[in-house]
């Protein structure tokens, strides 16, 4: 028998859509993350509530990885599509389960060293408790495989199936219990990938970006929220409307995204830290809106969670390629700051983060993640959510007493050296202004005159240089020197830094440069960076090189070679590893 | 009898651009006879605005005021009343900016029921584009995008708001400020969102529908002394007049219905301007540390 594996595998389980693959895979996940394991769970799924493969692809480590993984070791195939489409993605060891209604020709892949089994899965859910309970019947045989105890399972299934009543709960474990001995009699300790739980291990959230994100933002005081429903965005919004009421978090799902964006105004006009998340089409609907917020001066929060495009696209799946769009949205020209988290830590962060900046410059403020980030699982220790460290800076706002000292009249536009005018909240007697989306004087009464209209320019976009002082300058993951730098911004810093890793594992020579903050971008950050690189290869998923567009419009520099992927599928690190070619990968001539 | 604020305290020292005639300038004296009838003060209030001539409004006057863009004022002042409910935010546009291009916003207003005042300034025009025809322009009405007269039927606010639910509507004539100032007022004492569309010449482009046009036409429902504003029915057929007799004042009025934000169970413990005041004194970070018991 081949060497033992433990605590170092992928598992992925496929079906059909509404064959409930998407709560059984994060239900699986939560069980090995209770059990001590590091877990990456990536969602897979199409834009249809029935049919279609759909599947989650869960990796489990004894370190924090920030990637998925293209070798896959026990495929649970609840459809004989799934094993056509993770076919060749089986290492040798591995193996391939699915129930006894399908067929599988299995010689394929026995000839590459993978076993495949048909086991009675649906028999057992029907004995022990109903046939909708076959995902549990994998998901116990998978368990039995990998001789993974299944007190976790079983905790999980309590938790997850406990509305349903007892009864419901009782079957599940009858049944998962039932697959696992199968399995255990059928393997015996055959299957090289062993699951074992980390004694000891500290206590870990599993939690997608997405989340992370709603908590950062409800922890830097965002208490009103709209939004219009849209894939990857929507759970932000429903998880902030499930928040208990004692939060106090005022949750609108508005008629479509226009309106969301102008209550996103309006409530931030009357001194509420407001936000709202969408995808690319909710944010072209915004696009005017987020223009007022900017001649207006009111700060806004939009996430724009990308998803493929053009048009409705791919709606369940990732692209980052809405970044120049983001920088340019909307007519005219205003200081507005594009942020990009590259991690669900840094999603955590920016959520809060997002309001402080939007407050300060008076301005709207885009955090763009996409559906990979927003959707995937990841096991986070419970101090990388830290609520200690949520700063709320709500810069030149003036308190009810500051107005109250203010004694010889207010000027809400007043003109500054940093551009940023103290900023009143009506209500105040003392602080009494209209404000207009048409050009203003400093006290925002409408006027058209030269002087003013150049005064009020150099004003608002001051803002932005001042911002541009506070942006992150790009930083660097890996060796300070290496052959080949991997230039990428936002959620491809996984798969990008696990493939510098590999690289230099295997004795080449990377590392990465990743952008946080992407406008204002400091030209002078990003050139120093840039010139300590040797080979720059910017990483993106799209088809423009969006990065790599800005990065030369702002410094001048062109990146030596530019890696894409606009399929909608995640990066692999295995993938930049192969686009890179042998000889980067291994640092010899091939 | 409380004292009553002078008028004049909402005066503004801005240039005022509008056409002499026009039709605005009763809505915004009726706006100020309002408020100081109400006693409220320039701070109170906000009037949020679109963009057409009529939206120009709040910055003619003295009271925080926020000209949004066009068609939008509805969910900016929606927001904005649910962030701060202790101002009174009225939105005050066109019917171009409120029936067209806000459309949408418009119907979801009256089934959603904001504690808000819905001033539109109806000229059946659009007046600061220099006269092309709106959603009220009557079936026929010449413009410079209608040459060979509008092909489409009149849009009719007033029904539309009661089918979709509205609670309170009115309709008031440019020629008669104090009964719009009266109207206005009760709009604002209503607890929910209400509608008062008001009938505005423009003199400049709408050479159909004039003072006179209306002066021949309009009457006043009060004067109906079995009109009953809280009959529904009757309502919806008081809507349908228009071609020789047109009503004036409230049409439709429903007591006793709750406003959004009075169902909005967030807003129980305090309003989002003030959680974050508070917030600003008084963090509290331990208070989101049971939030993460959901991902163990
Ligand atoms: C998105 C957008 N489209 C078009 C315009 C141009 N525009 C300005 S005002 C207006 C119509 C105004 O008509 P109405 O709302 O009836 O106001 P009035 O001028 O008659 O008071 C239009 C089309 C604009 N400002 N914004
Ligand atoms: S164009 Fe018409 S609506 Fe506009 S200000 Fe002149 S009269 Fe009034
Ligand atoms: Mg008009």
């Amino acid at each position: 028998m081949a060497n033992v594996v433990t605590n170092d595998m992928s598992i992925v389980i496929g079906g059909d859509a509404g064959q409930g693959v998407e709560s059984s895979g994060a239900g699986f996940c939560l069980s090995f993350a209770r059990a001590g394991l590091h877990v990456f769970g990536m969602q897979d799924y199409r834009s249809r509530i029935r049919g279609g493969h759909n599947f989650y692809q869960i990796r489990l480590s004894t370190e924090p990885r920030l990637s998925h993984s293209n070798p896959v070791h026990l495929v649970l195939a609840l459809t004989p599509e799934t094993v056509q489409l993770h076919m060749d993605q089986l290492v040798e060891g591995g193996a391939v389960i699915f129930p006894e209604k399908f067929e599988v020709d299995p010689e394929p892949l026995k000839e590459r060293g993978v076993r495949v089994d048909s086991l009675p899965l649906m028999r057992i859910a029907e004995e022990h408790g109903s046939k909708v309970m076959t995902n549990t019947a994998a998901l116990g045989a998978a368990a039995g495989i990998t001789e993974f105890p299944l007190e976790f399972m079983e905790s999980v299934i309590r938790d997850n199936f406990a509305p349903k009543g007892q009864e419901i709960v009782d079957a599940n474990i009858k049944v998962a219990q039932a697959a696992y001995d199968l399995a255990q009699q059928r393997y015996g300790s055959d299957f090289p990938y062993k699951l074992s739980p980390i004694k000891d291990a500290p206590k870990r959230m599993l939690i997608n970006g997405n989340e992370a994100l709603a908590m950062g933002a409800l922890a830097g005081g965002c208490r009103f929220v709209a939004a219009y429903p849209m894939s990857p965005a929507t759970s932000i919004i429903e998880w902030l409307a499930a928040v208990p009421h004692e939060y106090g978090v005022v949750t609108k799902h508005a008629e479509d995204e226009i309106a969301a964006a102008c209550m996103v105004i309006g409530a931030s006009f009357t001194g509420a830290r407001a936000m709202t998340a969408t995808s690319g089409g909710g944010f072209c609907l915004m696009v005017e809106a987020m223009g007022l917020a900017g001649m207006t001066e009111v700060p806004m929060v939009i996430v724009n969670s990308q998803r493929g495009g053009p048009s409705t696209g791919l709606p369940t799946r990732t692209e980052q390629s809405d970044l120049l769009f983001a920088i340019n949205a909307s007519q005219g020209e205003f200081p507005r700051i594009v942020t990009a988290p590259g991690t669900i830590e840094e999603c955590f962060e920016a959520g809060w983060r997002a309001f402080n900046l939007a407050e300060k410059y008076q301005c709207p403020v885009v955090v763009m993640v996409d559906t990979f980030i927003s959707s995937t699982l990841r096991t986070l220790e419970m101090d990388a959510i830290d609520f200690s460290t949520v700063e709320i800076d709500r810069g030149s706002t003036l308190t009810y007493e500051e107005l109250d000292r203010l004694t010889d009249g207010y000027n809400r536009f007043q003109l500054t050296e940093s551009g940023i005018s103290p900023r009143a909240i009506p209500g105040h007697p003392s602080g009494v202004f209209a404000a207009s989306s048409d050009e203003h004087d400093e006290t925002g009464h409408i006027t058209e005159e030269i002087e003013n209209r150049r005064r009020m320019m150099r004003k608002r976009m001051r803002k932005l240089q001042e911002a541009e002082k506070e942006a992150r300058p790009p930083d660097f993951y890996g060796p300070e020197e290496a052959e080949t730098t991997l230039v990428c911004w936002g959620s491809t810093f996984g798969a990008c830094k696990e493939a510098a890793d590999d690289i230099n594992a295997a004795g080449g020579s990377a590392n990465v440069l990743r952008f946080l903050d992407l406008w204002p971008l400091s030209e002078e950050a990003a050139a120093t960076a840039l010139g300590r690189c040797r080979r720059t290869v910017a990483v993106e998923q799209n088809y423009t090189s969006q990065l790599a567009k800005l990065l030369r419009m702002t410094t001048g520099i062109r990146m030596d070679q530019t890696m894409n992927k606009y399929d909608g599928r995640p990066f692999a690190p295995e993938e930049i590893v192969a686009g890179l070619g042998k000889e980067v990968a291994s640092g010899h001539a091939a | 009898m409380v004292t009553r604020l002078d008028p004049k305290l909402f005066d503004a020292t801005t240039e005022n651009t509008w056409c002499a005639g026009c039709g605005d300038f009763a809505i915004l004296k009726a706006l100020k006879l309002a408020l100081a009838d109400q006693n409220i003060e320039p701070h109170q209030v906000l009037a949020v605005s679109g963009i057409g001539c009529g939206s120009k409004l709040p910055d003619y006057m003295n009271i925080n005021g926020y000209m949004t863009i066009h068609g939008r004022p509805l969910p900016v002042a929606t927001a904005a009343k649910l962030a701060n409910p202790d101002l009174h935010v009225i939105v005050v546009n066109g019917d171009g900016d409120s029936y067209g291009i806000g459309g949408n916003h418009f119907v979801q207003s009256c089934r959603r029921n904001p504690n808000i005042t819905h001033i539109v300034e109806n000229n059946q025009i659009y007046g600061l584009t220099k006269g092309q025809y709106s959603p009220t322009s009557d079936k026929g009405f010449v413009t410079t995008t209608s040459p060979d007269g509008s092909i489409e039927l009149a849009l009719n606010p007033l029904a539309v708001a009661l089918a979709a639910g509205a609670t309170f509507i009115a309709r008031a004539f440019a020629g008669q400020p104090k009964p719009m100032a009266q109207m206005i007022a009760e709009g604002m004492q209503h607890r929910g969102y209400a509608l008062i569309d008001v009938l505005q010449p423009c003199v400049t482009f709408n050479r159909v529908n004039t003072y006179d046009w209306y002066r021949k036409r309009v009457y006043d429902l009060q004067e109906e002394e079995s009109y009953d504003p809280s009959d529904r029915e009757a309502a919806w057929q008081k809507a349908q007049e228009w071609e020789e007799r047109i009503p004036l004042g409230i049409l439709y009025r429903a007591e006793g219905m709750p406003a959004y934000e009075d169902q909005v169970k967030a807003l129980e413990g305090g309003s989002p301007v003030s959680r974050l005041t508070e917030l600003v004194r008084n963090p509290r970070p331990e208070q989101y540390e049971p939030l993460k018991e959901e991902f163990l």
